[in-house]
């Protein structure tokens, strides 16, 4: 089975957010894989040793994602392919990434795709049924569970905490939600392996795309903030009392009850 | 500049969600003085178009067909394109839901358009629609503008402010006749786990528990006070890792994130993935034995305690109001 994995490298999640000229810094911070593409690596994996095949995880950034492709190697992927936009687009959106994916994916032979449902930075969860309409395949969000059997595949899905099971067939497009699985830690011989493991770099030359044909559907006028919350009241006295004070604070000053 | 905008009317378990109507008020404004038509796809829905009219649709279109009792993205996609191709609107409004989600990024692909997705303001600022959404699940915030193609967005619900109700407005409910066809996907089965309570999404009460509520069975008496209040349960990442409750439950950076009016959170020391989840709840209360617990540090209000202690207290303490009103 030919299986891709579509990764995004993203702020660790313990990391405060900077801003610098009205933009994000990324000066001194953390990166990890996007949590959700990680539940579909493994996925992926897992897949390859039931199933058999080959695991290619794709990334799209900079000469830093390899980092991230080099763990999502350790961890049992076999190949990796960065497509490096760096010096070709600025601004790219959930329509640039979709275009750039599909153009590279349209020359593979795969069986099924799996990615993160949402990446925790830009949070639009587009990517994916973007890239499924691209090349024309069906796709099915939110996954916790997966089985396939031929050209069938059983899907769950987690929808607002109902979950639906899903009949369907390959070629498929699946985006992984929490509770899937545990992805594993890389091992040290999977580390050792991983770096003679094929890591493949291209560029929008490389796939014969224009920057203007990928360029973005959206704009962003500005990155801010939130105001920061000003520490609230803690109550004192007997717990009852306390009880009793915020309920009434509820009512007549915040108004909420 | 008047538009022309579809927005869309989400029925679920036999009813219209509250989002559908926070769409409508967000095509308002998108429609700047021009037409705002609602769709409603299902195998039943032409009973909830009145309801999108008195939340000041102007039409509803209705697409019916055995093909769409349950949502798969290629049914749906076919009947709302069906719609677009007949209406030709300037924008497109979906609620940020499971649904839309699922459904919006294939309509801006195949409508070659721009879409912003989860976006809880929408204001018209030098001759643009300008859409804020939160981004590192709520750290920080950005303003964006659709460039290409239709103005197309989901709102998050619970943020936009729907019209009020005019019973006596009335407006046009027509049928569109598609024919649903080659759907990849079959539902052979939904499991209703949530069936009980109000979805966390679109709760305005929500009541959270961390690792300080023990156990499962601790749960129960959150999920008391989450009745009494009609709001919904979440948990932290803590919680849920401890097998407390489901991961549909959790609330943070990974899992949901959620803007309820009311938010109480019970033995939960706040780290900062879950505070991305809930900071911008608009009052939120802590109940923590720790009194050096991070939560305290976004708490409108705060109580040093037992959780075991005071939610008993708290339910008491709310039943003599419900008893009042």
């Amino acid at each position: 089975m030919n299986i891709f994995v579509i990764m995004k490298r993203t702020f660790d999640t313990e990391e405060k957010i900077v801003i610098n000229n009205g933009k994000i810094s990324e000066d001194g911070a953390e990166f990890i894989i996007n949590p959700y593409d990680e539940y579909a690596l493994e996925e992926a994996i897992q897949l390859k040793d039931k199933h058999g095949g080959e695991v290619t995880v794709i990334t799209i950034g900079n000469e830093d994602s390899e980092k991230e492709l080099r763990t999502a190697l350790a961890m049992g992927a076999d190949k990796a392919v960065l497509i490096n936009i760096e010096d070709d687009i600025e601004d790219g959106d959930q329509y640039t990434t979709a275009a750039v994916l599909a153009e590279y994916l349209k020359d593979q032979e795969f069986d099924i795709i799996l990615g993160g449902n949402v990446a925790i930075d830009g949070g639009s969860g587009q990517v994916g049924p973007r890239l499924a309409d691209a090349l024309n395949i069906n796709y099915v969000t939110t996954i916790t569970k997966i089985d396939i059997d031929g050209n069938k595949a059983v899907v769950v899905r987690d929808v607002e905490g109902n979950s639906e099971a899903v009949e369907t067939s390959l070629p498929i497009l699946v985006t992984a939600q929490q509770g899937l699985n545990e992805p594993r830690y890389p091992s040290l011989p999977g580390i050792m392996k991983a770096k003679k493991k094929p890591l493949e770099e291209l560029e929008l030359d490389d796939l014969d795309l224009d920057e203007d044909e990928v360029a973005a559907k959206t704009k962003t006028l500005e990155i801010y903030l939130p105001a920061s919350k000003e520490a609230g009241k803690i109550l004192e006295g007997e717990i009852d009392d306390q009880v009793k004070e915020l309920v009434k604070l509820l009512q007549t000053e915040a108004k909420v009850i | 500049m008047a538009r022309k905008v579809l927005v869309f009317g989400e029925v679920r378990d036999g009813g219209l969600r509250n989002v559908s109507y926070e769409a409508v008020a967000a095509g308002k404004l998108i429609a700047e003085g021009g037409e705002v038509v609602a769709v409603l796809i299902g195998d039943e829905v032409k009973g909830f178009g009145d309801s999108m009219i008195q939340y000041g649709a102007d039409r509803v279109v209705t697409v019916e067909s055995d093909q769409l009792i349950n949502y798969t993205p290629d049914g749906y996609s076919q009947a709302f394109l069906a719609v677009v191709n007949q209406e030709n609107p300037e924008g497109i409004v979906l609620g940020h839901t499971a649904l839309g989600k699922d459904l919006s990024p294939k309509l801006a692909a195949k409508l070659n358009s721009g879409l912003i997705s989860d976006c809880v303001n929408i204001e018209v600022a030098g001759g643009n629609i300008v859409f804020t959404r939160p981004i590192y699940s709520g750290k920080a915030f950005e303003k964006k503008i659709v460039s290409d193609g239709i103005i197309f967005a989901t709102i998050r619900p619970n943020n936009i402010q729907p019209l009020e109700k005019d019973e006596a407005r009335t407006g046009e409910v027509a049928s569109l006749t598609v024919d649903i066809k080659d759907l990849r996907s079959v539902i052979k089965e939904v499991v209703r786990k949530a069936a009980e309570g109000v979805d966390l999404s679109e709760a305005k009460v929500i009541v959270a528990g961390g690792r300080g509520v023990k156990s499962a069975e601790g749960f129960n008496a959150l999920k008391e006070l989450a009745d009494l209040l009609g709001g919904a349960v979440g948990a932290s990442r803590g919680a849920c890792d401890a097998d407390y409750c489901d991961y549909s439950l959790q609330i943070g950076q990974t899992g949901k994130v959620v803007t309820p009016d009311l938010y109480i959170a019970c033995g939960i020391s706040g780290a900062i993935q879950h505070l991305a989840g809930m900071s911008n709840s608009k009052i939120i209360v802590a109940i923590n034995k720790d009194p050096e617990a991070n939560i305290f540090n976004v708490a409108d209000y705060g109580i040093v305690g037992d959780l075991f202690e005071v939610i008993p207290l708290l339910v008491e303490e709310f039943k003599k109001i419900n008893v009042n009103a």
